[in-house]
């Protein structure tokens, strides 16, 4: 098993842009043996997936290979034309893609799909490669594979469809799997299942496989040595337990201790030298409420109903007082980004009540709630930082516009403070006011949509998963920033997640919905060290944790 | 499954054709009322001469019941219809209905015939064009739909007949459907070219063939742009997707890929601009047809509208909008077979 599959010396890759030729890849060398699977691990742009893309020559007519050499089995992949390389794509390697229902065709039945595949680089009949189709469905367990091979990618879940696609891209028994975040986008509980459908099917083919991936924890589960990226450049190649335990390079070291682990605090997520950066949390020890107060927020008996359909949320109460936090987590489908909509009254609830601040609010029809004097008490950060912000607004004017449209302010001196002051409380250095959305960077996005966010001093900030988008080490900052808010300005943050890990760290309370309703809920550490139900005890287990030392050494 | 798809499609497009049903109403009680608002007397028009006496243009006036108010007018015409009576044409003195009838394929032919032409010239123009975008076949591409769109159609036409009938000769007479002595074939489908060849009759369809091309070219020039941009379009965003991607990563063949994968897709919005596209020569092609003096019914309604010939005009454009509905139907139906994602909705 030591023999050499592919070998990558000292590649460079270039994008032509308008700002003229840009290097993604600087120099990266690997290795990847017969049947191994190889973690490439890094944070968006670090050139992992280029280098991927590179090596199955699927770069964008904007790339190109400047410099380097892919050898596959001794042949330089760079130098492949026309029919060399299409015996190649596929039938020796071949590549898994992230949003697994974008990589297939929308309009063709995915059984047709596979064939297509088949039939490319077998010369056997329609019949004969439709069963083959047949056998590969029933390969990545898909139920009902009959049934399944005249589905349409639409008609099947995130997870299947990546099965689908896996099916296809393991058609032609590759030697060499490529596999580009496989499992980003979806749930906890699908990610473990695919990644160990992929894992056992590379180990039963003796196929290698390159796990292209953000997650270190996902790397660590699954693979033997892990490559770290950082700019282009390969900085550290280990295996999981000494990167973890002592990680050499500064920016592997940045990595591990911004990945969520079962024990870390929202304190451990930045190095030492980076938390000096920021003044120390003020912690104001929290008033005690005075006997007899309402909850800040009294949600009782919520449901949901779309059109005719099944409930999407039902029976759903909670109380939250003021400053505290509490997660919503659950797998997609659960209800939890309807139930916090409803709360933010974007949505109407079609059964129960919420009450804030001992006002109900739940029967104020949403398309008036804007009106409402408690509108800016509840302000909400969204999921994806690049499309909640208005493209045409500079980041001044995203933060200005709650505070004109409900702070009531006029343009002039005290709204430029008042937006001045949310932006240094974000972090958001004051000279990227002027810039519009798509002059910054994913993190920046998000402080501004945080800033606009607590811009009008909100009591209670929903969060719809604030950080699914953005790169562990800007989650970690968005993370300490909220917790900051928390703690200084008493705002209560209820917080959305998929991401246990987070929601641990962050949340005093954690509940757990699944199809709408609550299945757990109680105090986070204890609910998530010692879960009552199997649901949650499953969604826990299904987190790829950091294991360091001797655990990792007892798993293998 | 594909039955199931199909049943919703189809019970999507009753649902369609109900809800247009209001729409078509409201045609028909607007031009009523436009009509009667324009300047211009019919009964002054239809009168003997233009020294006819008061009295003879009162008496037609109560001829055509123009003496009642208009709201009694409205609920006439409305019954009228309801019984399938659109009235009688001042101009030709025969039911319009019957007018119509015998103009419609004529019209109905034309567009077809330079729809199916703008089709084949357009998706290939916008396929290539964005298999290399940027490149001088792109730009060649583009200069050639901005001409088509920047010359009106009368010129086209009257260009076409320049070249190919006045300098070539290679272009028949330019007047009419067929030339007056061919014997027609029996009507079956009132287009030419199909009646002409269920006769068995290769001649005539020849000669039928070659009167409608020039007029269907320079109909066809006009809207080739806007189909073979929207082509050219989303050719781009299917190439350019991620299910593309994926089938070059298997290593299909170059074709599979591009036929197969992207063009099937990308032509899905090419299928509601072709409609759309249909319907807007369907009413715009009148000056193709006083051009070629084809005798469809677009320049019927137009010398109607000039001779304040009232309903005509109003048939005409009840035979518009219901064709408008159609041609959506048509459209909607080709959408859900073409697209199964279009029937969860």
């Amino acid at each position: 098993m030591s023999e050499e599959l592919l070998r990558i010396d000292d590649l460079h890759v270039a994008f032509s842009t308008r700002r003229g030729m840009v290097e993604a890849v600087r120099g990266v060398t690997l290795t990847v043996k017969a049947g191994e699977m190889l973690g490439l691990v890094g944070e968006s742009g670090s050139g992992k997936s280029v280098t991927g893309f590179a090596t199955t020559r699927l770069l964008d007519a904007a790339g190109r290979v400047t410099a380097g050499k892919i050898l596959f089995r001794g042949q330089d992949v760079t130098k492949l034309r026309g029919d060399d390389l299409r015996q190649l794509q596929g039938a020796a390697m071949s590549m898994i893609f992230q949003n697994p229902r974008a990589a297939l065709n929308p309009i063709r039945a995915i059984g047709l799909q596979i064939a297509d595949a088949i039939l490319t680089h077998k010369r056997i009949s329609k019949e004969a490669a439709r069963a083959e189709a047949l056998d590969l469905l029933r390969a990545v367990q898909i139920r009902d594979p009959e049934a399944r091979m005249n589905a349409y990618p639409h008609e099947l879940s995130g997870g299947m469809c990546q099965r689908v696609m896996i099916a296809i891209a393991i058609s032609c028994n590759p030697a060499l799997l490529i596999a580009d975040e496989p499992t980003t986008g979806l749930d906890v509980t699908t990610q473990k299942v695919v990644m160990d459908l992929l894992a056992d099917i590379a180990a039963a083919r003796g196929m290698a496989t390159i796990l292209i991936t953000h997650d270190l924890g996902l790397a660590a589960r699954y693979c033997r040595r892990i490559a770290v990226m950082e700019r282009g450049r390969i900085v550290e190649e280990a295996s999981p337990g000494i990167l973890f335990s002592a990680p050499q390079h500064a920016y592997t070291r940045r990595l591990v201790a911004a990945s969520p682990t079962a024990t870390s605090r929202i304190e451990d997520l930045v190095t030492e030298e980076e938390r000096e950066r920021y003044a120390p949390i003020v912690s104001k020890s929290r008033r005690e409420p005075a006997h007899g107060t309402p909850p800040l927020l009294e949600v009782r008996k919520l449901a949901k109903r779309f059109d005719q359909g099944a409930a999407a949320v039902a029976d759903f109460s909670m109380t939250m007082a003021g400053g505290e936090s509490v997660g919503l987590v659950g797998e997609s489908g659960s209800g939890k980004s309807t139930t916090s909509r409803m709360i933010c009254r974007l949505i109407d609830p079609s059964e129960g009540d919420i009450v804030f601040d001992g006002q109900s609010i739940g029967h104020v029809a949403a398309r008036d709630f804007h009106r409402s004097p408690l509108r800016k008490d509840i302000q909400m950060v969204f999921q994806d930082p690049n499309e909640s912000l208005n493209p045409r607004f500079s980041a001044f004017d995203c933060i200005a516009h709650p505070l004109m449209r409900l702070g009531g302010m006029r343009a002039g001196e005290g709204l430029r403070k008042r937006v001045e002051e949310c932006a240094e409380r974000v972090g958001l250095p004051l000279d990227l006011l002027p810039r519009f959305p798509h002059q910054l960077s994913g993190g920046q996005k998000a402080r501004v949509g945080i800033a606009r966010a607590i811009a009008c001093r909100p009591r209670l900030l929903v969060l719809d998963e604030p950080t699914a988008a953005l790169d562990v080490s800007v989650q970690a900052v968005v993370l300490q920033l909220l917790d900051r808010l928390r703690r200084e300005n008493d705002i209560a943050l209820l917080f959305v997640s998929h991401d246990l890990n987070v929601v641990r760290m962050l949340c005093e309370r954690t509940i757990v919905l699944r199809n709408g309703g609550i299945v757990e809920q109680g105090e986070s550490r204890a609910l998530f060290d010692n879960p009552k139900t199997d649901y949650t005890r499953k969604l826990v287990e299904a987190i790829p944790h950091i294991e360091t030392g001797p655990m990792l050494a007892a798993a293998l | 499954m594909v039955r199931t798809g199909l049943g919703a499609t189809m019970v999507r497009a009753g649902r369609r054709l109900l809800s247009s049903l209001p729409a078509l109403f409201g045609v028909l009680v607007f031009t009523f009322l436009l009509m009667r608002v324009l300047p211009g007397d019919p009964a002054v028009f239809f009168a003997s001469g233009p020294n006819a006496g008061k009295e003879e243009i009162e008496q037609i006036r109560r001829q055509m019941g123009l003496d009642k108010s208009v709201p009694e007018q409205l609920v006439f015409y409305l019954s009228d219809i309801g019984h399938g009576n659109l009235g009688r044409s001042m101009m030709t003195g025969q039911p319009v209905l019957k007018d119509l009838r015998e103009r419609l394929p004529a019209s109905l032919e034309l567009t077809f015939t330079a729809l199916l032409i703008a089709l084949i010239a357009a998706v290939p123009l916008g396929v290539i064009a964005a298999l290399r975008p940027g490149s001088i076949i792109d730009h060649g591409v583009r200069l050639f739909c901005a001409l088509g769109v920047c010359v009106p159609t009368f010129v086209s036409g009257l260009l076409l007949i320049y070249v190919f009938y006045y300098l070539f000769g290679l272009a028949p007479d330019p007047t009419g459907r067929i030339d007056v002595f061919t014997s027609l074939p029996p009507q079956r489908t009132g287009f030419l070219s199909i009646d002409f060849l269920l006769a068995g009759d290769f001649e005539g369809w020849w000669a039928a063939c070659r009167q409608l091309i020039l007029p269907a070219v320079s109909m066809a020039l006009f809207v080739i742009a806007p189909l073979a941009r929207i082509t050219r379009a989303s050719m781009l965003v299917s190439l350019g997707s991620d299910f593309v991607r994926t089938a070059r990563s298997v290593g299909l063949s170059w074709r599979k890929v591009v036929v197969t994968y992207a063009l099937r897709n990308a032509i899905l919005p090419v299928i509601t601009i072709a409609g759309i596209v249909f319907s807007t020569m369907l009413g715009a092609n009148v000056l193709v047809e006083k051009v070629f003096s084809w005798p469809g019914v677009a320049s019927y309604a137009l010398d109607a509208l000039l001779s304040s010939d009232y309903a005509p005009v109003q048939g005409f454009v009840l035979l518009m909008a219901s064709l408008f509905v159609l041609v959506n139907l048509v459209v909607d139906i080709c959408y859900g077979i073409a697209d199964p994602r279009v029937s969860i909705e």
